[in-house]
């Protein structure tokens, strides 16, 4: 073996360890008890076919020790396994290997989609998830109207509680991707699909859109936020209230122009006029932890995407307005007061 | 040079002649550069009644009129500021209809576009300042869609979202009315 290929095997192990040390987006992340149930069955599957594969070889490679050892003496003979007991058990006990080998994952299979399929009809939160290009509609219903909630591209969650996350689209087909807590599931246009999320660990995750939706399918990224109960009924009750009347010139100026400019004729900040329904809700932008689904949320991420979108997101239904920098330094600081 | 080769060679430069003329679907997504804005006034009314010439046609319409983006960046448009609540799809109801041959403020992308910003009386709105002026011009290559005007090529077999509607490649062309006949 030359040194390269064989630095090139040592780096295969430590690259894929690299897609599981993020705790933020892992494959491999025991979060929620979608991932927890399908490592487990990984697991499995893994060390089975590992044994097998290993006997296979073992059996090749004695085939050909043996064959080459023994071809000067041996008279070709069609059915000499018959006459060969140690052959004959042999054959005997690797068919029972194989029998039990499937049965086991047989068994595991069914074992882990029982598990997945136990949680149907126990949840208590549900969610519904809006594919756009590109971004994601989030919506609360609960059993009280008043408490129905509107948010973007911040999804919470409470630990521990199953979630029923109804997936649907109102452009093209999306993929709602959590790998940290669940398989994929895709959200289809005129359907409604869903799947239960049992997050089981307090932290922020990551999402992503795994289909390809458009030109900026990568610029369409979920942030997962699972509290303990209380802060997320707090949280709850945090963002249903109204977003606060401006208290001085500056945002007094960025609430005007927002009001009677184009952005109230897509967003809707609740407690204003603004109502449009084609853009991410704007109430809390402030307090989120992301930018039009792909930056984080800063001050200078807000210039930048408010002034010219198509730039930083091009194609996307922002238009860029070409505001006057004395309008974009109010509507930021407006925006900036959304908490 | 064999009669082969020089064939070959005729069908590449035919090839790259067609490929060059595939224009159907220019995007624009930053209509203007930063800073540069219209100045107020700048997009009057061009309502020109009796036999009075309409201006010359606006520049910016070649770069709407009968490009297939514009045209399906408009009917997203349409849908979502809610035209169809009034004109529906074309066929009219509160407003006027948009799907035939009668045009009280001009047929032509720039009329239409000055119809949607500025607003019309008895009950249109303006849009001026509410969309910007790339989407206003989007949603006139779309209106223009709906009698037929764009050539076949630009419109879309099926529209950006589910409908039942007929495709806009079968809308009959609607006569151009000779006072929207724009000056050379």
């Amino acid at each position: 073996m030359t040194r390269r290929s064989g630095s090139a095997l040592l780096a295969l192990p430590l690259l894929t360890a690299g897609c599981s040390y993020q705790h933020y987006q892992s494959t491999f992340g025991n979060a929620g008890d979608g991932t927890r149930h399908f490592n487990t069955l990984f697991t499995i599957f893994l060390i089975v076919c590992a044994v097998m594969y290993l006997a296979v070889i073992a059996f090749l490679l004695a085939g050909i020790l043996r064959r080459r050892r023994a071809a000067a003496n041996i008279v070709e003979e069609s059915r000499h396994h018959e006459s060969d007991p140690l052959m004959r058990s042999g054959l005997i006990g690797w068919g029972a290997v194989v029998s039990i080998g499937l049965v086991a994952l047989a068994v595991a299979s069914f074992f882990t989609d029982r598990s997945d399929a136990s949680v149907a009809g126990k949840e208590k939160l549900s969610v519904t998830v809006t594919g756009n290009q590109w971004w994601w509609d989030i919506t609360y219903t609960a059993g009280d109207v008043s408490k129905t909630l509107h948010t973007a591209n911040e999804l919470h969650l409470p630990v521990g509680v199953p979630v029923r996350v109804f997936l649907k689209s109102n452009d093209v087909i999306h993929s709602f991707w959590v790998p940290s807590l669940a398989g994929k599931q895709d959200l289809i246009p005129g359907r409604q699909n869903d799947m239960i999320l049992v997050p089981r660990k307090i932290g922020i995750f990551r999402g992503q859109c795994a289909e390809f939706c458009g030109a900026q399918h990568a610029k369409m990224a979920l942030v997962v936020d699972v509290d303990s109960y209380g802060d997320f009924v707090k949280w709850w009750e945090h963002q249903l209230q109204t977003a606060p009347q401006p208290s001085n010139p500056l945002t007094l100026a960025g609430y005007k122009y927002v009001m009677s400019g184009p952005c109230s004729s897509c967003h809707s900040i609740a407690g204003t006029p603004a109502n449009g329904t084609i853009g991410p809700d704007l109430t809390h932008l402030a307090s989120r932890r992301t930018l039009a689904a792909a930056m984080p949320m800063n001050e200078g991420n807000l210039y930048g995407w408010i002034e010219d979108p198509q730039s930083i997101k091009g194609g996307s239904h922002m238009p860029t307005i070409g505001l006057e920098p004395n309008q974009l330094h109010a509507v930021v600081a407006y925006l900036e007061t959304l908490k | 040079m064999s009669s082969r080769s020089r064939a070959s060679a005729t069908t590449i430069v035919a090839l790259a002649l067609v490929l060059g003329a595939c224009d159907r679907e220019e995007r624009h997504s930053r209509a203007k550069p930063i800073g540069e804005t219209v100045p107020a006034g700048q997009s009057p009314d061009t309502i020109w009644p009796g036999g009075k010439q309409p201006p010359p046609l606006d520049p910016r319409a070649k770069l709407y009129d009968n490009n297939a983006n514009a045209i399906a960046q408009g009917q997203q448009l349409y849908m979502q500021m809610n035209c169809v609540g009034c004109h529906f799809h074309g066929g009219g109801g509160m407003g006027p209809p948009l799907m035939d041959d009668q045009w009280r403020y001009g047929g032509r992308i720039d009329q239409i576009a000055a119809s949607i910003a500025e607003g019309r009386p008895n009950g249109m709105p303006s849009w001026r300042g509410k969309l910007t002026d790339d989407q206003i011009w989007d949603l006139a290559a779309y209106v223009r869609t709906l009698s037929g005007q764009p050539s076949k090529d630009a419109v879309s077999a099926r529209s950006e979202e589910m409908s039942t509607t007929t495709p806009a490649t079968l809308t009959p062309r609607e006569p151009a009315h000779t006072s929207d006949a724009a000056q050379p």
